[in-house]
């Protein structure tokens, strides 16, 4: 306890102090000047576009890794986990390679709000893919089979059999890939350009303020993005909980 | 409806799961598919449900080819040694699911859903989930389920196969009363030959992918086709190079001609039944099954001789 | 039948376009001047020293965090306390934290100039910010919840007989740990160890804050990464990075044979 105190609890209860160093207006000011609202809104805009599509893309990587069978899936499901091992920073150059104005085939979204995205989608990608396979693999087929000798299409059968099972999962993941997403920093740095009002996400503000010594200010957007991450964990844990209160 | 299974075949790699097997089921009657694991009997079920499709042969239900129709538009129910229970449902929205896909109106939904869960005895449970119900109801749950679209075919897979031994005698006797009063055509898989033999009118083991014999209870028990099928359905010993029920040897106190001489060597009394252990001349040993009162009478001890042989018209193969 | 190639084919597709092809490009692009020229950039001293660094902070956060998470997870199991279940989610939260908001969170703290204990450790002649000390806690923190999070399930599912049994045999508190509770939950600490080796290797953003990026002296290779691209030294940025994405690569490896069986596809 006194180690985790050192390192995390007492440095974190900082900056909600200097968050407040000047009060209550202050920190509204700050949190509610225009860069910092554009940083957050594009931070969290982009965010719910990436958890929307990774719960998409996530669940169906997932199901073409349990279910389909192709030469070299288990290379590929061990890539899966790439995001995680490879560095931020290292991820934003990756991006830039293929994406920025150097790219091979004429893709340049380098600068752009889409590079957000990109990269946010980079970072994220094995989250829901990793709640959702292990269920898929435990789900029961034979619930499957009974609804199809029931009369159920194939198009039923995933909506009303599989999808439901699945669900908690990809909430979970969802929600763990938004809480990532929220504070990414690294794989943002190179590819977005950082423009104020424009491609500045809330992390690369925050950096900008410690940069410029405007300590208060960034611990005021730094304990919004707190919040929001910790909300956004509290509610996706209980939804997943609650589609998971009637199984064994 | 009858089911025709037509030289039905079956290949999982390297292995035969059924081989050339043809099988004829009557409208309205209960049969059961007999035979050790890995004789091909859950799998020729699952033929029959278009859950696996056959390397050759054809399937007819109700007279029509439906080899090649998918599950979904053969009409059968089925249910599964482990329920399947949709676990995320209710138990009256799990029965409901084969009317509720087929877009019925609701008030007909829940008249039948009322109806079906009267008829298995949960009445009381619908909103239950799953998880909330034993095993034995969750596998009543599962049958009410697989007859709320009216099959034409009511397809069991070991359906008290992970059930506990009391609730499994109880639900085959409530098996076979459902079956006089629903009257569908039903054929269940069990690798128990008790349960086989309680419950159904006809009787078909497999083994090995073979059909080694089709009968009625009776007639598998007094008529075994072969020596696998007379292990298969009761006790045997062995007596003088062939195989005989034990009940079927009678023991004399005296020496007869072509009686064999045996020792006792010790007797077991299990209630009403007495299970009499010998050792025959060449060191072979063998088991007789008597009466209490057989025994009484015979007045046997351990160790006494005594001498064996086949009552009239033992069942032997 | 149809459906199951096309779904194959998004999925693949999905992945290739944001996965394969951009890091198969990153070792094109730090190889486009040779293999000599590679070479050279991750062997300058500045890179040089950026790795060493690097291996310092991996050096010192993975041990530390190994025994913190150990002690922890049987903690958060095994005991009964007060606050146990505030542990078991306070070791979540850098889960939660931005990594800029940890190099925030550190600088206001151990900063010389507004850190709350900044000018003790100055008048003692220890600098913490912009400087190593900073930057190892900065990397303990972020890889912080790893080995406990892999050692929780592991304690969870070998439950309390076999320790149990150990102390009928007459083993002490320190034998049975040593020898019943540590062997069986060995596999489990060793995937926490690779993940937090993974993090500490790649650690970015808090390091980036809290260093002050002095080129030679507080650059890891992350910085370095970054230093060299902001340089418009493709060639450096993109060679450094290959050795990461290499060490990445080999972190896949370990996880893949360290994985626990139930998680595989």
């Amino acid at each position: 306890m006194t180690y985790l105190s050192i390192v995390a609890l007492i440095p974190l209860a900082a900056v909600v102090a200097r968050s407040l160093d000047g009060g209550m207006d202050s920190f509204w000011n700050s949190i509610t000047s225009p860069q910092a609202v554009a940083a957050l809104r594009i931070t969290l805009i982009a965010s719910v576009i990436v958890v929307v599509i990774n719960a998409l893309a996530g669940t169906l990587i997932a199901w073409v890794l349990v279910r389909d069978d192709f030469p070299g899936k288990g290379i590929v499901n061990s890539l899966i986990d790439l995001p995680f091992a490879l560095p931020t920073i290292v991820a934003g150059l990756t991006l830039l390679a293929f994406y920025g104005p150097d790219s091979p085939v004429g893709i340049n979204l380098a600068f752009t709000k889409a590079s957000i995205v990109l990269a946010l989608l980079f970072v994220t990608l094995p989250f829901v893919v990793r709640a959702v396979q292990p269920v898929l693999l435990e789900l029961d087929t034979e619930m499957e089979q009974a609804a199809e000798s029931l009369g159920a299409s194939k198009r039923t059968v995933f909506l009303r059999i599989v999808l439901p099972n699945l669900t908690p999962a990809i909430i979970a993941g969802g929600g763990l890939a938004f809480a990532r997403a929220v504070g990414e920093f690294g794989s943002l740095v190179l590819i977005t350009g950082n423009i104020p009002f424009d491609t500045q996400a809330a992390s690369v503000f925050i950096y900008s303020q410690v940069e410029s010594d405007n300590s208060v200010g960034a611990a005021a957007v730094s304990v919004v993005l707190l919040l929001v991450a910790l909300v956004v964990l509290l509610i996706f844990g209980w939804f997943s909980k609650r589609a998971l209160r009637h199984e064994e | 409806m009858s089911i025709v299974v037509d030289s039905v075949s079956k290949r999982f790699g390297n292995f035969v799961a059924l081989n050339d097997v043809s099988l004829e089921v009557r409208d309205g009657s209960l049969t059961a598919l007999l035979g050790p694991s890995g004789g091909g009997k859950s799998t020729l079920l699952r033929v029959i449900a278009g859950l696996e499709q056959p390397d050759s042969g054809k399937v007819l239900i109700a007279g029509e080819d439906a080899t090649f129709k998918p599950p979904q538009r053969r009409n059968v129910g089925f249910v599964f040694q482990h329920y399947a229970a949709f676990k995320h449902m209710t138990v009256s929205k799990n029965v409901a699911f084969g009317l509720t896909i087929r877009k019925r109106p609701k008030e007909e939904i829940e008249a039948r859903v009322d109806e079906l869960l009267k008829l298995v005895h949960l009445d009381g449970f619908a909103h239950r989930y799953p998880s909330q119900l034993s095993g034995g109801q969750r596998q009543r749950m599962a049958l009410a389920r697989a007859l709320a679209v009216q099959p034409r075919v009511l397809l069991l897979d070991e359906p008290f196969g992970a059930l506990d031994a009391t609730v499994r005698k109880e639900l085959r006797l409530w098996l076979r009363r459902l079956h006089d009063e629903v009257h569908v055509t039903t054929v269940f898989v069990t690798h128990d030959q008790a349960e086989a033999m309680e419950v159904a009118e006809q009787i078909v083991v497999l083994n090995r992918g073979d059909i080694e014999q089709i009968g009625s209870p009776r007639d598998l028990y007094e008529k075994p086709s072969n020596e696998f099928v007379m292990r298969f359905v009761g006790p045997v010993s062995e007596l003088a190079g062939q195989w005989i029920r034990p009940h079927d040897v009678e023991i004399l106190v005296e020496p007869t001609g072509g009686a064999a001489e045996a020792q006792v060597d010790r007797i077991v009394h299990l209630g009403f039944e007495v299970r009499v252990e010998l050792s025959l001349g060449d060191g072979e040993s063998t088991w007789v099954q008597a009466t209490r009162a057989k025994v009484e009478e015979l007045e046997l001890t351990e160790g006494q001789i005594v001498w064996l042989r086949p009552e009239a018209e033992p069942v032997s193969v | 039948m149809k459906s199951k190639y096309a779904l194959r084919f998004v999925a693949l597709g999905y992945l290739a376009l944001l996965l394969g092809i951009p890091v198969v490009l990153v070792f094109v692009n730090a190889f486009q001047d040779g293999v000599g020229a590679a070479w050279e950039a991750v062997t300058t001293p500045e890179a040089q020293h950026a790795f060493f660094l690097t291996m310092v902070m991996v050096g010192v956060a993975v041990p530390l965090n190994t025994i913190f998470g150990v002690l922890a997870a049987l903690a958060i199991v095994r005991q009964r306390f007060r606050g146990r279940a505030l542990l078991n989610a306070m070791v979540d939260l850098p889960f939660a934290v931005s990594p800029v908001v940890v190099g925030l969170a550190l600088l206001l703290v151990y900063g010389r100039r507004d850190g709350w204990v900044g000018e003790w450790f100055a008048e003692h002649g220890i600098q913490v910010i912009f400087s190593t000390p900073g930057m190892i806690l900065a990397t303990i923190f972020v890889s912080l919840p790893f080995v406990v999070r892999e050692v929780i399930p592991v304690l969870r599912e070998i439950g309390t007989e076999q320790e149990q049994a150990a102390a009928t045999l007459g083993a002490g508190g320190f034998q049975t740990f040593f020898r019943v509770t540590l062997p069986a939950i060995r596999w489990g600490v060793a995937y926490g160890i690779v993940l937090t080796t993974a993090r500490a290797l790649g650690e970015y953003g808090a390091v980036s804050v809290v260093s002050g990026k002095l080129s030679g002296q507080t650059e890891t290779a992350t910085l370095f990464v970054e230093n060299r691209f902001q340089r418009f030294d493709e060639t450096g940025a993109y060679a450094a990075s290959v050795v990461l994405a290499l060490l990445a690569l080999v972190t896949l490896l370990a996880m893949n044979v360290l994985k626990p069986k139930e998680a595989q596809g």
